[in-house]
């Protein structure tokens, strides 16, 4: 065997890596939306690998639903602050008010699509010709056949059957003013290779992702946090105490808890491996109202 | 563990969707919640079978017409190997899609109906296979139940598919008996086809050899960023980031930068800022260059012992992706790695016919989906490897101007005269 072999991880690593300096190389006024998930830590270890002892050449951009976790924005805030990088939030609340939307009620609701407004404002407020994001084309079938380099126009809308032809490791990001590219440097990995790559790099993460006594709300025999003002609770809702952890980190309303005991990163990688549930099954609510929910969304402008 | 990245092709209904699912079946990589949705889309089905081929159905207007259009991406592993399998749609009309699925794969696997044998699909897939340099080529013969498991049948497909393999440049071919539907030979010996002697897909896929693939003679590195922190500590600091497309670089190497030609040495490998003696493709690192050469995002760091072709009259062969048609005399930018210059179309040689490999001279223009020969003149010099040498550096694409579209895909061959 020759020696002169990547693992796979390092293979991942160094395609996510490439994808990044492209954006750089590529683009006037880039950012990388930041979420406080484990997807888009990750994008921002890479992104240290990718350009340290530079600077970022981006901001991270974060869109606060109003609806985090207070665990997830401590630590954005405490990783932005450490690695000296500059950190841009914008409100959902903010566009509720200003443009007087209607927000979703009833049961579920969540502010996922209102975020799309946000975004798209953000995007124009600071002329983004890039967003690095950190979706994965395991989560979801429309995303398994995204484009790393997604042209969007100027309503950041997705459109499946003209997207670009993605050839080797060349990446076209010439752009009309006006329109912007998501752009995906984890694209091939899987929820696993995440969590392993965490582990490899010794990857610090906000709290929630690891097994913790909590106050919940059961459900339709899903764990939600418990948060005024966000969940409103039902009659049938019932309140117990479990031992969680939360295996994404969205918005809490459309977030459900696992119950689990694993209180360290091996113990929640040998959970997730043996686990039957994909990830965005067991814990993303939103998806689950139709089949093509998240196409939809996409041609909208969402992520 | 390593990756193995292979794109499957077939005709409509040869099974390959029922082909993808059983992979991802069997090898459990199909989780509970996925089962339930399929389970439920089958139901709304009029058989109301469970229909393994829903998992690979992505985009809603596919699933209302029930093909693939669109490359799709899966993942799955083994113990033995990690896999993304690329699944192209096989309708002539979605050629561009396969090429674009085929250029990044290690392995090809081409899906026959035995009871049809080889057709035109066959050979075209075969053809674009063939052109992207696809190291494996996996033959599957697929619904072997339809054709009560016979022996001859499967040979007489192996020799016809052999002539055609003769005419072009495939790899190493390897023939499968299997049915997808029935799961023989995709990940258990089929007990219906004992006279098969070979082993079943999925183990053939988690051992098939690929430490030959990579070029790692010809070092190549095309600078993509330059790193210059500023700083009061690192004033002087001046790293040249990209990925090592081929070949390896060690510190001390005498390196050449194109196309301006200037020489210096490596003085340093880093990658985070630690430090590395030597890195290899496909590394993605930060080079640091002994003498203060003028260095900039498209420039190309090559080991000065093997130097690339450079030139700006380039022989490819073309793959035209756009519904506007190409013409001798038009004008596009040519993107190969990170660097990018203009071009003009000098002539187009022959189109090559993709179900019978048959050159046509004399052509005035390519349309949607055309494989052609052709020559282009560019403004600055190109430094490019022959393809079949070099996959990542003789590959490129054209940009229409107007609309920024990529438009074609070229497999560079040679320097033009
Ligand atoms: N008898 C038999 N039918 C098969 C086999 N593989 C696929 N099919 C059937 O052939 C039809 C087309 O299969 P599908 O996977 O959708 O083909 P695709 O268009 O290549 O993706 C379906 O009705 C499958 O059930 C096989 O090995 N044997």
């Amino acid at each position: 065997m020759s020696t002169y072999k990547l693992d796979y991880l390092d293979q991942l690593e160094s395609e996510a890596i490439h994808i990044m300096r492209e954006v750089a190389g590529q683009f006037e006024r880039p950012a990388l939306l930041f979420s406080g998930g484990k997807d888009s830590i990750t994008l921002v270890h890479l992104a240290l690998k990718a350009f340290r002892p530079g600077k970022f050449p981006f901001p991270l951009v974060h869109i606060d639903t109003g609806h985090n976790f207070q665990e997830a924005l401590d630590f954005r805030d405490w990783l932005a602050e450490s690695l000296g990088e500059k950190l841009i939030v914008r409100y959902v609340e903010d566009t509720i008010r200003e443009k007087k939307l209607k927000e979703p009620t009833g049961r579920n609701a969540s502010r996922n699509a209102l975020q799309t407004f946000t975004l798209l404002d953000t995007i124009e407020e600071f002329e983004f010709d890039a967003c690095i994001g950190g979706a994965r084309r395991d989560e979801e079938k429309a995303r398994a056949k995204e484009r790393v380099f997604s042209v969007r126009d100027e309503f950041g809308s997705w459109d499946p059957k003209l997207q670009r032809p993605e050839l080797w490791n060349i990446y076209n990001g010439k752009i009309h003013k006006g329109e912007n590219v998501r752009v995906f440097p984890i694209s091939n990995w899987t929820e696993l290779d995440v969590w392993n790559y965490i582990k490899r790099e010794n990857i610090a993460l906000p709290s929630i992702y690891f097994a913790h006594e909590r106050e919940l709300i059961l459900r339709d025999g899903k764990l939600l946090a418990t948060a005024k003002g966000v969940i409103q609770t039902e009659e049938t809702d019932q309140l117990v105490t479990r031992k969680v952890r939360f295996r994404t980190v969205g918005d809490i309303s459309c977030t459900a808890a696992v119950e689990s005991d694993a209180d360290t990163l091996e113990a929640a990688i040998a959970e997730i491996q043996a686990t039957r549930i994909s990830e965005r099954g067991e814990t993303r609510i939103d998806d689950q109202v139709s089949e093509a929910a998240m196409e939809d969304r996409k041609k909208g402008g969402y992520f | 563990m390593d990756l193995l990245r292979f794109i499957t092709a077939g005709s409509v209904d040869d099974g390959k969707s029922t082909l993808i699912g059983r992979l991802l079946y069997d090898s459990k990589s199909i989780l509970a919640d996925q089962m339930e949705a399929i389970e439920r889309a089958s139901k709304s089905r009029d058989d109301g079978e469970i229909d393994l081929a829903l998992l690979t159905d992505g985009l809603r207007s596919e699933r209302e017409q029930g093909i693939t259009i669109d490359v799709a991406y899966r993942y799955f592993q083994t113990t033995k190997r990690k896999f993304i399998i690329v699944d192209a749609p096989g309708h002539i009309q979605y050629t561009r899609n396969m090429v674009t699925g085929a250029s990044n794969c290690q392995l090809a696997v081409v899906l026959v109906d035995a009871r049809h044998g080889v057709v035109e699909q066959t050979r075209r897939h075969s053809l674009i296979a063939s052109m992207l340099g696809i190291p494996h080529l996996v033959v599957a013969i697929n619904k072997m139940d339809l054709v009560d498991y016979s022996q001859d049948v499967f040979s007489n497909i192996c020799i016809h598919y052999n002539e055609l393999a003769q005419k072009l440049d495939v790899g190493e071919v390897t023939y499968i008996p299997l049915s997808a539907l029935n799961g023989d030979n995709v990940v258990e010996k089929s007990a219906n086809m004992p006279w098969y002697e070979g082993e079943p897909l999925l183990s053939y896929l988690e051992t098939v050899e690929l430490d030959h693939d990579e070029n790692l003679t010809d070092a190549r590195f095309p600078v993509q960023y330059v790193i210059r922190p500023q700083t009061a500590e690192l004033h002087d600091y001046r790293g040249y980031a990209g990925k090592i497309t081929s070949g390896i670089f060690r510190k001390g190497d005498s390196v050449t930068v194109l196309p301006t030609g200037e020489t210096s040495t490596i003085d340093a490998i880093e990658m985070a800022e630690t430090h590395f003696d030597e890195a290899f493709a496909p590394m993605s690192v930060v080079l640091h260059l002994a003498d203060d050469v003028d260095v900039s995002r498209g420039n190309l760091i090559v080991k000065s012992e093997s130097l690339p072709i450079v030139s700006q009259n380039v022989e490819a062969m073309l793959c035209w992706m756009d519904s506007k048609p190409l013409k001798a005399g038009n004008k596009y930018t040519l993107q190969h790695g990170t660097f990018r210059t203009r071009c003009a179309v000098r002539d187009i040689v022959y189109q090559l016919n993709v179900n019978t490999y048959e050159e046509k001279e004399d052509v005035e223009s390519l349309k949607l989906n055309d494989i052609a020969r052709i020559v282009l003149k560019t403004a600055k010099p190109v430094s490019f490897d022959p393809y079949d040498k070099n996959r990542v550096n003789g590959g490129a694409i054209l940009i229409d101007e107007t609309s920024n579209v990529t438009v074609g895909a070229l497999m560079l061959q040679k320097e033009a005269v």
